[in-house]
């Protein structure tokens, strides 16, 4: 690791300020991505302004939705009673991450901006245009069990690995940024970025902007839930990831959000299926067709084909599991 | 084996029983379930691990690695890295002190040296695997080394290298020996005989590499006391070869080498051999003039110290209508270097475990342009078993009889090959207290379930032969009454302190309190290395041999005062009981406090040396087990899950039921993590690890893991020092095997390849 | 030989200040370990992947490997070194902290590398735990979860042993935990989530 200068930014307009006017300048919230990759030298910043002790609040917003501060602590988040029992799914997918240590130090800010996962992206003798736009990618006739079968490009086949995203990937998120310039906010939907040919570029974060605060909504009601599959029964990345809410009524689709994780450079809104399901008889029928569309577009590799059969299952798991739940309401 | 062993095998079967050591009883301490005697120190972070010892003025060291599997080093540019902050000195093979040729680990047990690859240590610019050190940077703190690592620039003319397991496989040749067994053993016309037999199974297992991935990374710290004086702390599992290696490297008297390590953080055979930062550790010392600590980082590990060869193994076993096995042929390949030649003795248990009529086994190697491969907890038997004890389970499936039952039939009287007797083998009572524990009721492949869940019994054998190597202790009495034993023994966690203190303290017949135990450096007398499970025995002799010694010793001191009660006697005369020597037929004698009197000294010693382990060419000795467990296997997702485990083990005298569950426990533990999820992932394109860290080499986790239920038959085998043999690497035997063995019982499917991952079951 | 940039902070670690001259570099794993002398806390991976650098920040457990040891002035660090005399120095005492002994007494380690990791991860898990803290095996994240054998095994699921202690860690914390938490109903079936 490149040694580097520390400060503390006792206020968002300060730190707005440094990463402003100064160059290589990164934030630290918790640190548990950013020390690894700088560790592996694959961050070098000149400065760092921690901004984990900015505001931390978790509030209502008057339209009922959730304001939570980017410096909110992961399992903050997850036991937020407004959390815990508005938005379950959204605590569900925190626990299933890391550990409780790392949940412990991880903000929310951190967690949406921790950068995708691939072992040739952690070596540096390997080809990666994550690390050297134009490099090459070794990963896609390499091993590559653990990568996208979603959205993959020639240059890059990585996977997101944030659970916290995939449960706010079906709920109506926006997120809040702030830099000198000004203020914004975008939909979450299209915060993460596809790799197409700049994989380095992971997000919609632009030079000098601060990730503020998120709001989230519901876009659907329902029951819910979150289903990681993976390597061990603890403490891994996803394989696959769903987090899903579905409400059925009448036996009919009400309404339905389903998001992937594991599968895809960003988390994966499942539209198709959504789309197929919604307004019409919720059967284990429909169920498969509905899957069979959205998986069409899925590609896998020499080492992650089986990813294609076992998100359609696990999918499908989740989805019978969620209609018995509605149905005995 | 060597001729002159087989002949000595054959002479021993005509020399007369040795008497058992009489502690193979109860004792008062033997036996029973007492703390570690390290544990407070072990809770409360005072125990003191290699890379936390503390030296005034030291440096840190950190090492560059080879990209490439083969060629030559052509630039090696330095200069960024020196004038990097804090940086004291850049080592590369321009300008390292000579260093000599390395002192190869020497499998039979001796000390002579610890290297485990041929290779010369940064002595020039040729490049034999992907990851070999190729600079030491030696700076004021570990983030200054770190970072002017990653300032080396280095190129490279590459040369093709071999790489791939599986694409050398038809070049694979039958090395000399396989631990200094016959490569190939064959009795009979195995395929002949397979090809009448009435019921037969012929299948193809693979397991992957694997890494040892103790806790605790390797580290050492080197300090030049003078040009010619060297202490080392290390952490080891094979702490006098040690000795001697860097002596021969460094060109020193070993006499002026002193090499610790008090407690290792895990080894499971990954300290075994000398891996080439401790040798680099020395060298950047000798450079800095400074003490110099070399703190290997986790992909370092990875990168530098092998783990477990991949194996490819071919099972068929055919049987007749009673289920007796008329053919059994194992025959498989693993891949190691023309460096190292460690094939990783798969075939063992094929040797050992089943009468059959004819026998076809043999290994064969690849080498290949890749780190040296090693010993991991039990090597061979671990996989082995795996492929012979499913291939077993598959034979039972097809003769439609209880697996068990199948094993019972196939028991040999005497060892199968060699044709002498068993010390003590009681593995159909092992079977029969584990299936009445666990509840052993497998129903029809594929019938049961739970919910989404399927659910299925597997049960495998469990073996490990017996290992016992000579080495030597030093016993003390001191005048207030305690003792001390000393010798270089090993503490990784197996509570080996802790055993050998119940041991001395019954063997001396003095409280525990008053008993205590140096180990863990060279200062001390020899011991061999902590591996194939042999310290246990190996001590127990030794400790038996220096207090032989001490006897003879007291005697003698005693008789010097006019007084003493031992006029006209012999050791052979005496017993030690009740805190002192006494006539065996006399009673007359007096304690340890009152003969150091007599001698009028405040303390006296004796050093014992314990004998070659002809026991283990008289006997044919083992441990054996039974491995019971029930699997879920979800109907969706492939999800493996183990939901319940027993193990019964028929491992002689078991000398503290609390370490030892432990030490069973672990063992299965692993061969969980081998069966599930381990795996160490070459990219065969540039023979490199590809996932060099925790994050990416799963090994089990809490949830992972159910209680574990550990039974023992507890028989004291009468031919082992304190009737006990070692019990480290067992629990690892068999467990792949009755994973797999349950998955088919679970889902009617058969899984060969392991580790069995979800994929595998969708 | 070039000058890198150093600042000077101050930690509390069980109950005293240490100031500190660093680089912003160092993490608070080092900071321990090589710049105050405290060893017990242990270094197995230095990626957030073992857990065996737990330490407690006012409570809350965290790997000590993955933070800058600048970000921590002004909290309250506890290492294991401190559990035994509740994490002060001004009453020192000889006695174990009884998480301790259930460790000793139900043989929670072997080598004992990753030990104080796994006590301190012990110790932030069940304020966690009592904190409401929801786990990923808890039926619902709606209800104060039962600390039952598998939520135990789950929450600690950070620390890896490789000596496979697992059992003997986990009786240690039921033990320890007591009636005051444990659930008495049987665990549900084991691992079949």
């Amino acid at each position: 690791m490149k040694n580097f200068k520390y400060s503390v930014a006792d206020s968002l307009d300060s730190a707005k300020t440094a990463l402003m006017e100064r160059s290589n300048c990164r934030i630290i919230g918790g640190g548990t991505n950013l020390i690894d990759l700088m560790r592996e030298n694959i961050e070098q910043p000149d400065e760092i302004v921690d901004v984990s002790r900015l505001s931390k609040q978790i509030q209502q917003l008057d339209d009922g939705a959730l304001r939570i501060d980017a410096a909110v602590k992961n399992t903050e988040l997850a036991n937020h009673p407004k959390v815990r029992e508005n938005f379950p799914v959204l605590s569900h997918a925190i626990v299933y991450g890391a550990s409780g240590q790392i949940r412990n130090v991880a903000t929310v800010a951190g967690n949406i901006m921790q950068r995708t996962r691939c072992m040739y992206f952690y070596d540096d003798a390997a080809a990666c245009n994550k690390r050297v736009p134009g490099s090459g990618c070794d990963a896609i006739n390499g091993i590559n069990r653990g990568h996208a079968i979603f959205g993959t490009s020639t240059s890059c086949i990585a996977t997101h690995p944030s659970d916290m995203c995939i449960a706010l990937r079906i709920l109506d998120t926006k997120i809040n940024l702030e830099s000198s310039k000004g203020k914004r906010t975008v939909d979450f939907a299209d915060f993460h970025r596809l790799p197409g040919d700049t994989p380095h570029l992971e997000t919609d974060l632009m030079p000098g902007e601060i990730i503020t605060s998120i709001d989230i909504a519901h876009s659907a009601r329902g029951s819910s839930t979150y289903r990681k599959i993976r390597d061990r029964s603890s403490y891994a990345f996803a394989l696959v990831s769903v987090a899903c809410i579905l409400s059925i009524k009448d036996e009919i689709v009400e309404d339905i959000a389903i998001a992937l994780g594991g599968v895809a450079h960003k988390p994966w809104r499942a539209d198709i299926l959504e789309s197929y399901l919604r307004g019409t008889p919720a059967t284990e029928g429909r169920f498969k067709e509905a899957i069979d569309r959205e998986m069409e577009a899925a590609v896998g590799f020499k080492h992650n084909e089986f990813k294609i059969e076992l998100t359609k299952r696990t999918i499908f798991s989740v989805l019978s599991e969620l209609k018995t739940e509605e149905n005995s309401k | 084996m060597t001729l002159l062993k087989k002949v000595m095998e054959r002479v021993l079967q005509f020399t007369p029983e040795k008497e058992p050591d009489p502690l193979i009883g109860e004792g008062k301490y033997i036996g029973k379930a007492m703390k570690r005697v390290d544990g407070v120190l072990k809770v409360t972070g005072q125990a003191q691990f290699t890379a936390e010892y503390k030296f005034d003025n030291i440096a840190y060291a950190a090492l560059a690695y080879s990209t490439i599997a083969k060629g030559k080093i052509t630039t090696l540019d330095t200069a960024d890295a020196e004038s990097s902050g804090g940086v004291i000195t850049v080592i590369t093979y321009k300008n390292a002190p000579k260093i000599g040729k390395p002192a190869l680990m020497d499998p039979s047990g001796g000390s002579s040296g610890a290297m485990a690859a041929d290779i010369p240590v940064l002595q020039d610019e040729r490049i034999y695997w992907n990851g070999q050190p190729i600079a030491v940077v030696v700076a004021e703190t570990q983030d200054q080394a770190d970072e002017a690592v990653s300032l080396i620039k280095v190129e490279y003319e590459e040369e093709k290298a071999v790489v791939s397991f599986e694409s050398e496989l038809p070049n694979a040749k039958t090395p000399k020996d396989v631990l200094g067994e016959d490569p190939e053993v064959k009795v009979g016309n195995a395929e002949e005989a397979y090809e009448k037999s009435a019921h037969k199974v012929d299948h193809v297992y693979r397991t992957p590499r694997y890494n040892h991935n103790a806790i605790e990374p390797h580290a050492t710290i080197a300090h030049w006391e003078s040009d010619e004086k060297l202490v080392v702390f290390d952490a080891s599992q094979m702490l006098y070869a040690f000795k001697n290696t860097f002596a021969k490297m460094f060109l020193i008297k070993p006499e002026n080498v002193e090499v610790l390590s008090p407690f290792v953080g895990g080894g499971f055979g990954g300290k075994g051999s000398m891996w080439q930062h401790s040798i680099l550790c020395v060298a950047a010392a000798r450079a800095a003039k400074r003490p110099v600590k070399l703190n290997l980082s986790r992909e370092g590990v990875y990168r530098i110290v092998g783990g477990r060869t991949p194996s490819v193994q071919h099972v068929a076993l055919g049987a007749n209508q009673d289920g007796q096995l008329e053919a059994l042929i194992h025959h498989g390949t693993t891949q190691t270097t023309e460096y190292n030649n460690f094939a990783e003795q798969f075939s063992f248990p094929a040797r050992y475990l089943y009468n059959s009529k004819t026998f076809d086994i043999g290994q064969k190697v690849v080498h290949t342009d890749t780190l040296a491969n090693t010993f991991m907890r039990a090597p061979g038997e671990s996989i082995g078993t795996f492929a012979l004890e499913s291939a077993m389970d598959e034979l039972a499936h097809e003769m439609n009889i209880d697996p068990i039952k199948l094993r019972e039939i196939n028991e040999p009287k005497s060892d199968p090959l060699r044709h002498i007797p068993f010390s003590c083998r009681n593995i159909v009572q092992a079977y029969k207290v584990g299936a009445e524990s666990f509840g052993w009721d497998p129903k029809k492949p594929g019938s049961q379930s739970d919910g989404k869940w399927r659910v299925g019994q597997g049960v495998a054998t469990a073996y490990y032969p017996y290992y016992r190597f000579p080495g030597k202790a030093k016993a003390k009495i001191f005048s207030n009454g305690t003792a001390s034993i000393q010798a270089a023994a090993h503490e990784m966690g197996m509570g080996t302190a802790t055993v050998q203190l119940q041991h001395f303290a019954d063997r001396m017949t003095l409280p525990i309190e008053q008993v205590s135990m140096q180990y863990g450096n060279t200062s001390l007398p020899e011991s061999p290395m902590a591996g194939g499970s042999n310290q246990t025995a190996s001590l127990g002799a030794s400790i038996e041999a220096a207090v032989t010694a001490l006897v003879e010793v007291c005697i003698k001191a005693a008789n010097k005062s006019a007084s003493s009660p031992f006029k006209g006697l012999h050791a052979k005369d005496v017993d030690i009981k009740s805190g002192g020597i006494y006539g065996k037929e006399t009673d007359v004698g007096c304690s340890f406090v009152e003969i150091l009197k007599l001698a009028g000294v405040d303390e006296l010693e004796a050093e014992g040396a314990s004998g070659q382990p002809f026991e283990m060419l008289k006997h044919s000795m083992h441990s054996y087990g039974a491995q019971f467990c029930e699997v879920r296997v979800h109907s969706e997702t492939g999800e493996l899950r183990i939901a319940r485990w027993l193990a019964c083990f028929d491992a002689g005298r078991i000398i503290n039921p609390k370490t030892a569950e432990s030490q069973f426990r672990g063992g299965i533990i692993m061969g969980i993590g081998m069966a599930l999820m381990e795996e160490t992932i070459y990219d065969d394109r540039y023979g490199r690890v590809a996932n060099p860290s925790l994050a990416e080499y799963h090994m089990p986790v809490h949830l992972d893991i159910p209680h574990i239920e550990i039974k023992y038959l507890n028989i004291p085998d009468e031919h082992a020092p304190l009737g006990a043999r070692g019990i480290g690497e067992i629990g690892i035997t068999g467990a792949a095997a009755a994973i797999a063995n349950a998955v088919f019982n679970a889902t009617g499917r058969r899984i060969r390849e392991l580790p069995i991952t979800l994929d595998k079951l969708l | 030989m070039a000058q890198t940039s150093t600042m000077s902070i101050t930690l509390n670690v069980n109950g005293s200040d240490y100031p500190l001259q660093i680089e912003p570099r160092v993490s608070l794993l080092d900071a321990l370990r090589e710049f105050i002398g405290l060893t017990g806390t242990k270094k197995g991976c230095n990626q957030g992947a073992c857990g065996a650098c737990t330490v407690l920040v006012d409570g809350n457990r965290i790997n000590s490997c993955l933070t800058l040891a600048a970000q921590y002035q002004g909290v309250s660090i506890q290492t294991v070194e401190g559990l035994a005399h509740g994490g002060t120095d001004s009453s020192p005492s000889e006695e174990l902290h009884p998480l301790q002994s259930a460790f000793v007494k139900h043989d929670g380690f072997q080598c004992g590398y990753c030990t104080p990791g796994q006590l301190c991860s012990a110790l932030g898990m069940l304020a966690e735990y009592k904190n409401g803290v929801p786990s990923a095996v808890c039926e619902t994240v709606c209800n104060q979860p039962k600390l039952t054998n598998e939520e135990i095994r789950e929450r600690m699921s950070g620390n890896l042993c490789r000596c496979g202690a697992y059992n003997g860690i986990v009786a240690a914390i039921e033990e320890y935990a007591g009636k005051d938490f444990m659930d008495n109903k049987p665990a549900t079936r084991e691992g079949a989530r």
